[in-house]
């Protein structure tokens, strides 16, 4: 069985040599370099450019929005986004003028000589100006998306559970996350190329190429068959990659156009930071009312995302986000409203867990709140309010299967040793800390605190509601007379493992050897459309589609085991088709109101609760995460070894978040846009991890399995902020917790 | 060596090969040339600015990030990359057991990481878990939380003491 073992992933040689080539590694003939020319106000009227009369334009190429031959705008949901500014400029980092040059440095030299014109406007960056309606900057209120949902008595329902117990306690809480960067190590890029009859090839470093494929079709006018977008091997994405690569394939192919020469735009740290999405800032307030025996009557969440200055995406993150919005409790009466907000800074998009961490940090800290209001232990209150088999999600969902609350709260418990651990650590802190005997550099030299804390949480797996039906993901897969098997998909391996799993479903389907099995790299002038690469459904839903192709061709060929080469033989003797394309079936049980959003959110949920342990130096208030343990639900685990890389990766994204990533603006401008100071964790900054896997099965996915890429985004920050209370007293209810927020605290 | 257009001619060892570089001006970066002149694309640029690691190569031994050393610097040095690290066309034990235990998943801070864990391992063939963590501090990975890192070069380092032993 090669599901559920863990081979080297099958991309993994060209990775370890150097051989892997990714878009920046790739030269043309005649290529040329791209550079964009991006406004540096943040609001401001666009009255044209100067070139400077005194530079060399010989071998410059200038573009600008006139060039473009369709709609000037960048084709995802609502079609607000320019792709080239041609009157007002809506974010400090919007791009204006584009240029192509011999070289890389001719480029760049050249974009300091180019004068744009402006005129500038006030500008609305503070999040609750902008909801409140300052400018306005966006449409006439500047919400670019509102949601509500509602459960049992829906509005007022707080007041009125209060009005009806009067024994109930009322708990308030405003929580706030700020954005984060996806900081994927390799920078974005592309190059463009003019390809066929007026059409254009992309490669690049994408997760998404069919979304390519539709923006280039509208912006430059051209039937879609026109656009062939190939995935270059891609260093990291975590969402940061989904929409905005169509802004670069969209820049550098009007450059390539223009020049008939293939084009390369690849991005520097620096513009790369101040220049595409990152995660939302949001607040999310909870008012809730409690019984004395810790019973969640009523909740109130609303939450105020900001958007940026376009659309983009953010309507199906505010989505995603009041979904989550309850966190994975029972509570009876619920009422969830949240906006997504203009502001007058870039657009901000999808990053791992898509709207969830930001409401699920909210809610665990509330919770942890309203455990220490009523006196009780953390985690019996959850183990008491956790939904199980037969409980009703926000949405009116009654979950039926696949519910492993009890299972990750056991193990995660049990591995941390929670009891003693928590126990040891108000011992320790009661003999004035951990002794000086065993320092950690920089941390001071009087006793460290030490706490320890917990999250519990759950993630909805693949797209939300009935978009997989919508959607509608499709794979072929072709059986060659030499025996290989070939999978096309435009499911895009980002680093997660996609190229070494869906081979190890086929395998195991078809009962053959896994070295009998390739993958055709994301074409899409020959892969069909598996949907996006997003929303934790590649392995659960594009995987399914994989298994299905499988089972179809193992049927056909009548094959049941055995000599697959003679099989094969037989099968093309017999006049045999090789070649099978299925699309995704929905499960039938899934039904969902999209005016209401009552229904089935999810066709499941991954589970999990993390534990955190941390020690926090009493002086310069700065904390070390001293230790992790996990366990994640994952229905079954295909690749154990790339599964749990996953989940590992995702918790310290989530542990980063928690205590060291931060992104500062002024004027809407980030002002910390290089990674020496817009950090992320180093191997010293990582605890060791436990994570440990647990299975509770998704009949509806392949062997078992359920989406978890996002999963592990979730629970960690506010897991920290359990634990540095724990350690401190010092209750947080914002992120990041940095030495001046702990010691802002400790002086209230 | 300096040649007609003020640039140098610069002549160095690359993973074993004796290389002359012609031209290059005096601050071109040492990833630049080996990425664009020399075209061993395996050293990749996360930043440009000595954070991330991921163009870190071995001069003459000693772990150095390629944007920050202009190429002028090594001259008659010997240069490693991650090119150089396979072994007579075979993995060698660092690049399989980092591959097996799961360090690789997007791939772009490897080449880095393996060049720094092969100075690491020179210099300490029995590191500890934290020795490790120390001298992987240098280079960034976002994908994996750093763990699976950890545990190959932990692997490479047994696999190594054995085949010494051997």
């Amino acid at each position: 069985m090669i599901v559920g073992s863990s081979p080297p992933r099958l991309d993994g040689a060209d990775k370890v040599t150097g051989d892997a080539m990714y878009v920046d590694d790739l030269q043309f003939d005649g290529m040329l370099y791209g550079a964009t020319v991006r406004s540096r106000q943040a609001h401001a009227r666009y009255l044209g450019y100067e070139l400077d009369p005194d530079y060399d334009w010989t071998d410059i190429t200038v573009v600008t929005h006139e060039a473009i031959p369709g709609g000037n705008y960048v084709a995802l949901m609502v079609d607000d986004q320019p792709a080239l500014v041609s009157d007002l400029i809506r974010h400090p980092s919007e791009p204006v003028v584009l240029l192509a040059a011999p070289t890389r440095e001719q480029a760049e030299e050249a974009r300091a000589h180019v004068k744009l014109l402006v005129e500038p406007l006030p500008i609305v960056v503070d999040l609750e100006a902008a909801r409140a309606g300052a400018g306005p900057i966006w449409g006439d209120d500047n919400i670019i998306s509102h949601l509500e949902i509602q459960k049992g008595d829906g509005p007022g329902c707080v007041d009125k559970a209060l009005a009806e117990h009067p024994d109930a306690i009322l708990v308030e809480g405003r929580y706030y996350t700020g954005a984060q960067e996806q900081m994927y190590i390799e920078p974005q890029g592309i190059i463009a190329m003019p390809w066929g009859k007026g059409g254009i090839e992309i490669l690049g470093s994408l997760q998404c190429p069919y979304y390519v494929v539709k923006a280039l079709a509208q912006l430059l006018d051209v039937p879609a068959a026109e656009i062939k977008v190939v995935q270059a091997v891609t260093g990291g994405g975590f969402g940061g990659k989904e929409d905005y690569p169509s802004i670069i394939s969209a820049h550098a192919s009007l450059l390539a156009l223009a020049t008939g020469k293939p084009v390369k735009l690849v991005y520097d740290r620096a513009e790369d930071l101040s220049s595409t999405t990152r995660r939302h800032p949001a607040i999310t307030w909870h008012r809730t009312a409690v019984a004395p025996d810790g019973t969640l009557l009523a909740m109130e969440v609303d939450c105020a995302f900001d958007g940026g200055a376009y659309t983009t995406l953010s309507p199906v993150v505010l989505s995603r986000a009041l979904i989550h919005g309850v966190g994975p409790y029972n509570c009876e009466h619920a009422m969830v409203t949240g906006d997504i907000v203009a502001t007058n800074t870039p657009p901000n998009g999808a990053f791992r867990g898509f709207g969830a961490p930001q409401v699920c940090f909210a809610s665990e800290r509330h919770i942890d709140k309203i455990a220490a209001t009523l006196g009780r232990d953390p985690v019996a209150l959850r183990r008491q309010l956790a939904l199980r088999i037969g409980d009703t999600t926000l949405t009116g969902q009654t979950l039926e299967t696949s519910v492993a609350s009890d299972e990750v709260l056991d193990v995660a418990l049990e591995a941390s040793d929670w009891d003693r651990r928590r126990a040891e650590a108000e011992a320790i802190n009661a003999r004035g800390g951990v002794p000086p005997a065993d320092p950690i550099p920089g941390m001071g030299t009087t006793g460290r605190l030490r706490g320890v804390g917990m999250s519990f949480f759950f993630h909805g797996a693949g797209f939300t509601g009935n978009g997989e039906a919508r959607i509608k993901g499709r794979v072929r897969m072709e059986v060659r007379p030499d025996g290989q098997i070939v999978i096309y998909s435009a499911s895009t391996d980002i680093g997660q493992g996609t190229r070494t799993v869906f081979p190890q479903l086929a395998a195991t389907t078809l009962g053959v050897g896994i070295e009998r099995i390739e993958m055709h790299t994301p074409d899409t002038s020959v892969v069909p459309d598996s949907g996006p690469t997003v929303a934790s459904r590649t392995l659960m839903v594009v995987g399914k589609v994989v298994e299905d192709c499988s089972n179809a061709l193992k049927a056909r060929m009548g094959f049941e085991g055995g000599d697959w080469d003679a099989a094969v033989d037989a099968f093309f003797a017999g006049g045999g088709d090789g070649s099978v394309e299925l699309e995704y079936q929905t499960p039938p049980h899934v039904e969902w109101d999209n005016e209401t959003y009552q229904g089935e959110a999810y066709p499941c949920y991954a589970w999990a609760c993390d534990v955190v342990e941390v020690e926090v130096c009493p002086d310069t208030y700065e904390t070390r995460i001293t230790g992790f343990w996990s366990a994640q639900d994952v229905g079954k685990a295909i690749h154990p070894v790339l599964v749990s890389g996953q989940l590992e990766g995702g918790s310290l994204q989530a542990l980063g978040f928690a205590v060291l990533e931060e992104m500062k603006f002024a004027d809407g401008q980030l002002t910390n846009n290089r990674m020496t100071n817009c950090i992320i964790p180093t191997a010293l900054d990582a605890p060791e991890m436990d994570m440990r896997l647990v299975e509770a099965p998704f009949a509806g996915g392949p062997f078992g399995a359920k989406g978890i890429g996002e999963l592990p985004m979730d629970g960690g920050a506010p897991a920290v902020l359990a634990a540095i209370e724990h350690a401190t007293g010092l209750s947080l209810d914002s992120l990041p917790a940095s030495p001046e927020a702990l010691m802002r605290a400790a002086a209230e | 060596m300096r040649n007609v257009n003020g640039g140098l001619t610069v002549r160095f060892t690359l993973n074993g090969e004796a290389v002359e570089i012609r031209n290059v001006p005096p601050m071109e970066r040492l990833l630049d040339t080996l990425r664009e002149r020399a075209r061993v694309t395996g050293t990749k640029e996360g930043c440009g600015e000595g954070e991330c690691g991921a163009c870190t190569v071995l001069i003459d031994g000693a772990p150095s990030v390629a944007c920050l050393v202009p190429t002028c610097q090594v001259d008659g040095e010997e240069v490693v990359t991650v090119e150089g690290l396979a072994e007579d066309g075979r993995l060698s034990a660092l690049q399989s057991e980092f591959l097996a235990a799961g360090g690789a998943q997007c791939g772009i801070c490897t080449p880095g990481f393996l060049v720094a864990a092969r100075a690491l391992l020179d210099a300490n063939a029995s590191p500890t878990r934290a020795e490790i963590r120390e001298g992987l501090a240098g280079n960034l990975c976002r994908c994996t939380g750093y763990q699976k890192i950890v545990d190959g070069v932990e692997r490479a380092a047994e696999q190594e003491r054995a085949g010494d032993a051997g």
